[in-house]
């Protein structure tokens, strides 16, 4: 699997004069191309081939994998070491950093770590709280918020300084990043809080769930209007339901996502909802693609991983690119391509 | 109280009116708090300090009052305690993700800055809280350091070191 060159796959990549990371995903946004990234569920295991196998359905599709860290406040594997396996295999890691369960002491160390075990990516989130999950009884730490986060985390890398100020030798060379929700209220300060994270050191965003198109047109042409668009890319979160009634459900019971009418009465009407779901989904993919300002996808298929690859073929927002993956055939060339 | 905290953030304008004639007098009577002593006032004005913002604000004593740029509403009162709100779980009606029976705080921020004429504070990025001032006066603190500053006798007691990160 070692390309001739001696560039293996999971090297960081050559540093580039003006990049944070020597990773694929900032190259590739930085170069313009349509990205597409994709979330992975950490497994409820120990077993390593679980991680290959959840990120193998993403193959030849995906440019970047997010890890996610105890997402829905549910335990699962650490993102730290989900990352950690699969960047050693040389796909392009996002680290999810939540501040619901460390302290700013554990997580600037995991930021270090992270980047010692080849994560070039970071994204800094609060955290859903922890009523929402497995373990209700346990201490929300909450610590730092997303944005102190992300102010933190480039302290590191570019003041190469702990938040106490105590020096750093080789600081973590990361692309940071954040979420953003254009849905929730109040629909009129939301692009004031992304820019406020763009000041705090946000370079990209993946948003929540898009279900509403009219509605995150309404919030680029204000991103549009700021010039956010050429501080930040922008990810926008799309995702399939598989009927009305799981709609119905992630709507009354997951914090932050909207769902309007239309997209269930649609669901509802179908014969095939599973099916509908992925084609409205697949619709959705297209429609964003159109949409000045924005820099790709990013998909979320709870349960249904395995659709991503299939929604993405069928949109065609590739336009005929195949990422990175372990096995692709021409990954020497590749590497090198990367590497001039 | 809940009610008194939402009448607060209503009267956002008034409330930061009134902060700055306090503020003011503080600064003003610099000379004589460090001739007392601000170690001796530290409990006293903390604990009139307590008993004022609990009322108005139901203040959580976070010892690093950021309610001038928070629209008056207190960000400790959040159940993330985000500094720098509102978090992406805010339902659609405008509640709380984790307590759905309260407004979220950080829409009552936004609303209540607006009414502010120094509203506009709320864009900027608020540093993670220092954990040691828990509890101690912010009136105090906030005065000394404008008060001293303005003598050239700056020691960085807003910012600097203590708390950390760059804005």
């Amino acid at each position: 699997m070692s390309p001739p060159d001696g560039l293996h796959p999971g090297d960081p990549l050559p540093p580039l004069a003006g990049h944070s990371s020597r990773g694929r995903l900032e190259r590739l946004l930085r170069a313009g191309e349509f990205v597409v990234t994709a979330e992975l569920s950490p497994p409820d295991s120990a077993d390593p081939e679980e991680v290959h196998a959840r990120a193998r359905v993403f193959d030849g599709f995906v440019d970047a994998i997010n890890a996610t860290d105890g997402s829905g406040a549910h335990c699962h594997m650490s993102s730290v070491a989900v990352c950690a396996l699969l960047a050693r295999r040389g796909y392009a890691m996002v680290m999810q950093v939540s501040c619901r369960d460390r302290n700013r002491i554990a997580i600037q160390g995991d930021l270090l770590g992270g980047a010692a075990l080849g994560v070039a990516n970071v994204l800094c989130l609060t955290g859903d709280g922890v009523q929402v999950g497995d373990h209700p009884m346990a201490k929300p730490v909450f610590d730092l918020d997303s944005i102190s986060l992300l102010a933190t985390a480039r302290t590191l890398r570019d003041e190469r300084r702990f938040q106490s100020g105590r020096a750093i030798s080789v600081p973590p060379q990361i692309f940071i990043g954040a979420a953003d929700n254009p849905f929730a209220p109040p629909l009129a300060h939301r692009v004031d809080r992304l820019e406020k994270k763009i000041a705090a050191g946000a370079q990209f965003v993946q948003t929540q769930w898009c279900f509403d198109v009219p509605r995150l047109e309404a919030y680029m042409r204000e991103v549009r209007a700021r010039e956010l668009h050429r501080r930040c890319h922008v990810l926008v979160g799309v995702g399939p339901l598989v009927s009305a009634r799981a709609g119905q459900w992630i709507r009354d019971n997951v914090p932050g996502v909207h769902i309007p009418d239309a997209v269930l009465e649609r669901l509802a009407r179908s014969t095939r909802p599973r099916l509908e779901g992925r084609r409205m989904c697949m619709e959705t993919v297209q429609r964003v693609r159109d949409i000045e300002g924005v820099a790709g996808v990013h998909m979320m298929a709870y349960r249904q991983e395995e659709a991503v690859a299939e929604i993405i073929d069928a949109s065609a927002v590739l336009g005929g690119r195949v990422p990175w993956y372990p096995e692709r055939e021409d990954v020497a060339s590749d590497a090198r391509r990367w590497a001039s | 109280m809940y009610a008194m905290r939402r009448w607060s953030v209503r009267h956002a304008r008034l409330l930061e009116a009134t902060y700055g004639v306090v503020e003011r007098a503080l600064v003003v009577l610099h000379p004589l708090l460090r001739r007392v002593g601000y170690a001796r006032l530290e409990r006293p004005v903390a604990a009139v300090e307590r008993v004022v913002k609990g009322a108005l604000f139901d203040c959580r004593m976070c010892g690093q009052c950021v309610l001038s740029s928070t629209g008056m509403s207190c960000p400790m009162n959040c159940p993330k305690q985000l500094r720098n709100g509102p978090c992406g779980g805010v339902r659609g009606d405008g509640r709380c993700e984790v307590e759905p029976a309260m407004r979220c705080v950080w829409l009552e921020a936004w609303e209540g800055s607006r009414r502010m004429r120094g509203g506009d504070a709320i864009r900027d990025v608020q540093v993670s809280v220092d954990f040691r001032l828990a509890g101690r006066s912010s009136w105090l603190r906030t005065a000394r350091a404008i008060a001293e500053d303005r003598s050239g006798r700056g020691v960085g007691t807003v910012s600097g070191p203590m708390t950390g990160e760059p804005t």
